[in-house]
């Protein structure tokens, strides 16, 4: 059996990301999987196998700021619930000009497959041709799809109330190319790329995703009134792809016509995909309106790598080792994490801890409104998963 | 009275007074203004602005321009652009820019707003007591820089399949708009000033319209200056929007930035907005909504148009109808809660106006007999 027609069949077995594939496919995906994961073009996706004693190894990125403090914790969890995953720790220092420290992360999670990072700060003194590096990562990786999953949670108490928006976010293209140049002094030239292959890409990322979810409805936000090129072609890109897609509902909006709908009515809206910059912006209001920073978690897809971090990408380092910050973003992208590489169970059992926890008022922290600090967080997580029944670890 | 006129444009010209002067009313103390219906709710609210101005014998007189957005020739957009030269002052409905047309169709307003040089876009928010909103106590001033960054209209498709889209940053522009932004603020007695960027990734695009406005900065040392990427500026302002007092940022920033401001202080019926230039100015609703949904249907909040044509007024210098014109639209909304669809209620546009008509009647000045 060529691997092709594995990933063909694999490909009408089984929707891609779902978590309720039969155990039968995902056994036979996992020993085909080794052979096809060097092919190109894979139409489903397959975690990279667990080959040594049944235990995964990802990269862990720690960054700035609350980065460090946030990995620990996710750490600490898993060893507490004995998830089979091994960190390698990778260091990026931020405040060199030279390009290895990111080099050896990006060799690290091109190995492992999969990785969860911290932000990594963009320092402002350095010179313009330092790039970001978070931004690099992204790019060289090819992770195409930013996917954030905005919910109302119960427990969190927001002006706005039954928010249940997914945006899918263009990531490696569009303003973010980090192509600028002063032909005449005093005049700054940004090259804003827009590219038929990687709207298509997107749009179609957008489309399996609200098929795979059960999404009704998908909208495109552009500016195409303006950057009739640019934000056309995107358009166009996704209305074709919409074409093959007859059961969801296509539109379209305007950016400043969709933050004003976000803020007034968000309830309207039910899965959005979008170029970089305004999935930047539209992700931050959306992350507003459910509760904050501290809440949402985020996830980079590309064809062969994943990378799961926090939704808003904050440093936050002014609350930094003050025991202050929210872990909730951080571990829900960990459990994001565990659904990627199949290990459902453990992810639904820390995810319903943490839920059960963000609920209960007392606990909150501080960008929460309340006064609760962050290891105690951790604890009550810990003890919610311990009181469910599974093996734990007695420390 | 030649000679005057003469040295008094020179002035203009070579001390770059921030508050431009209106042009001198000519015609029997009566000013010439142009008027731009446009597409969708444009003409019936632009009627509304005629009739209230009328009803209260506001010295104005009207010069309407059509702008036909269906047909490709910039022949339209000329003649309005010809006739606020002229005038020197403007008010104008928003013209649809219709996607079905060629790209090389660019978008009517922005040619209006780059030809005219109108370099400041200023929008004010404030909650209205009347108003029932999610957050309270917001006043923010945004301005934005209005005919340069990512609305240059310059597109190539060099490989097939892949577009560049040019975003322009000047230092002249930045400059420009961070002395508008700094100046206004002390004018209006405000403590603060915000530049929102994304330097942390185009950082020779915004990085150097962060510089400009810290050089601008350095002359203001009573006003506190601090910038804010876009991103957190966004989140920031649908959790905390008290925190807001003046923000100053490049074009697209400012588009997204006004309209989560117009949202969160009641819609996009509320909000006048203008746009200054050295020599020019003209005036809309904010969020240049052409609302072709709504249109014809009476439906449409007359608000933003009528609190646009009192800023006109107050750069006309008629400050005694732009008060009372801004007062009895003030009093209809927050004492007799008459609210259009869009914030609520089930009011008419035009039983909107006629409340307000009468309230400027109660006030006691002259009024036409209608």
């Amino acid at each position: 059996m060529t691997a092709r027609s594995v990933r063909s069949l694999s490909g009408a077995l089984k929707p891609l990301f779902s978590n309720r594939c039969p155990g039968i496919t995902s056994c036979f995906l996992q020993v085909y999987g080794a052979a096809s994961c060097n092919q190109r073009q894979k139409s489903t996706y397959t975690p990279p196998p667990a080959r040594y004693g049944g235990r995964h190894t990802v990269t862990l990125i720690p960054g700035d700021g609350i980065g460090p403090e946030l990995g620990n914790h996710v750490r600490e969890l898993f060893r507490f619930c004995c998830v089979p995953v091994d960190f390698e720790v990778v260091n990026v220092d931020s405040s060199v000009a030279s390009e290895d420290d990111i080099n050896n992360a990006i060799m690290a999670i091109r190995r492992n497959g999969v990785a969860l990072k911290g932000n990594i700060e963009t320092n402002h003194n350095l010179p313009p041709s330092y790039k970001s590096r978070n931004n690099l990562l992204r790019t060289t990786l090819d992770l195409y799809a930013n996917v954030m999953h905005c919910q109302s949670l119960p427990g969190v108490r927001t002006r706005h109330r039954n928010i249940d928006i997914m945006i899918i976010r263009e990531n490696t293209e569009g303003e973010y190319s980090s192509l600028e140049h002063e032909n005449v002094p005093g005049v700054v030239e940004c090259l804003k790329i827009i590219t038929k292959t990687k709207s298509l890409r997107i749009a179609d990322y957008a489309f399996r995703t609200a098929r795979a979810k059960g999404r009704r409805r998908v909208t495109a936000v552009h500016k195409a009134n303006i950057m009739k090129l640019g934000d056309g072609l995107f358009l166009e890109c996704c209305k074709e792809v919409a074409s093959g897609y007859p059961e969801i509902t296509f539109d379209s909006m305007i950016v400043d016509n969709t933050t004003m709908q976000l803020v007034s009515r968000p309830q309207q809206f039910d899965l959005m995909v979008m170029p970089n910059l305004y999935g930047n912006v539209v992700s931050n209001v959306c992350a507003g309106l459910v509760g904050g920073p501290g809440l949402v978690p985020g996830a980079n897809y590309g064809e062969d790598y994943a990378v799961f971090e926090t939704g808003t990408r904050n440093t936050g380092k002014s609350i930094a080792n003050r025991n202050t910050a929210n872990p909730t973003a951080m571990l829900l992208a960990s459990c994001l994490l565990l659904d990627h590489l199949k290990l459902h169970a453990y992810a639904s059992m820390i995810r319903r801890a943490i839920l059960s926890t963000v609920s209960e008022t007392r606990l909150h922290t501080a960008d929460l409104g309340g006064q609760g600090s962050t290891s105690e967080v951790v604890q009550s997580i810990m003890n919610a998963v311990q009181s469910t029944g599974p093996q734990t670890l007695s420390i | 009275f030649s000679v005057l006129s003469f040295l008094s444009s020179l002035l203009l010209i070579t001390y770059k007074m921030p508050l431009l002067q209106p042009p001198p009313a000519k015609y029997g103390g009566r000013h010439t203004v142009t008027l731009i219906p446009g597409d969708g709710i444009g003409p019936e609210l632009l009627n509304h602005v005629r009739e209230v101005f009328r009803f209260s014998c506001v010295p104005v007189d009207f010069e309407v321009v059509h702008v036909n957005s269906a047909v490709e020739t910039e022949d339209d957009i000329n003649n309005a652009i010809t006739a606020i030269r002229r005038n020197g002052v403007a008010l104008k409905g928003n013209i649809e820019t219709k996607h079905t047309m060629a790209p090389s169709v660019k978008s009517r307003n922005n040619l209006l707003r780059t030809s005219l040089d109108l370099y400041a876009n200023v929008m004010h928010c404030q909650s209205l007591p009347g108003v029932q909103t999610r957050h309270k106590n917001i006043d923010i001033m945004i301005i934005r820089e209005n005919t340069e960054g990512e609305y240059s209209s310059l597109e190539h498709e060099s490989v097939s399949g892949v577009v560049e889209s040019l975003k322009i940053i000047t230092r002249n522009n930045s400059l420009r708009i961070a002395d508008y932004a700094f100046k206004l603020a002390r004018e209006k007695g405000r403590r603060r000033v915000t530049a929102v960027h994304k330097a942390n990734i185009m950082k020779l695009g915004d990085g150097l319209f962060l510089q400009c406005c810290r050089e601008v900065a350095s002359g203001y040392p009573d006003i506190t200056f601090d910038s804010m990427i876009v991103d957190n500026t966004t989140m920031q302002l649908v959790s905390k929007p008290q925190q807001f007092d003046v923000m100053v940022m490049p074009n697209l920033y400012g588009n997204v930035v006004s309209n989560v401001c117009a949202g969160l202080v009641g819609g996009p019926g509320l909000v006048p907005g203008a746009n200054y230039g050295h020599v020019y100015a003209v005036f809309e609703t904010a969020t240049r909504n052409t609302g072709k949904s709504i249109a014809n249907r009476n439906i449409a909040n007359p608000t933003a148009m009528l609190l646009a044509s009192c800023m006109m007024l107050d750069h006309l210098k008629l400050y005694d109808h732009a008060s009372s014109i801004r007062n009895a639209i003030l009093n209809t909304m927050n004492e007799t809660r008459l609210h259009t669809a869009d914030i609520g209620g089930q009011g008419t546009t035009s039983e909107v106006v006629q409340t307000i008509m009468r309230f400027i009647q109660s006030k006691g000045q002259l009024t036409s007999e209608y």
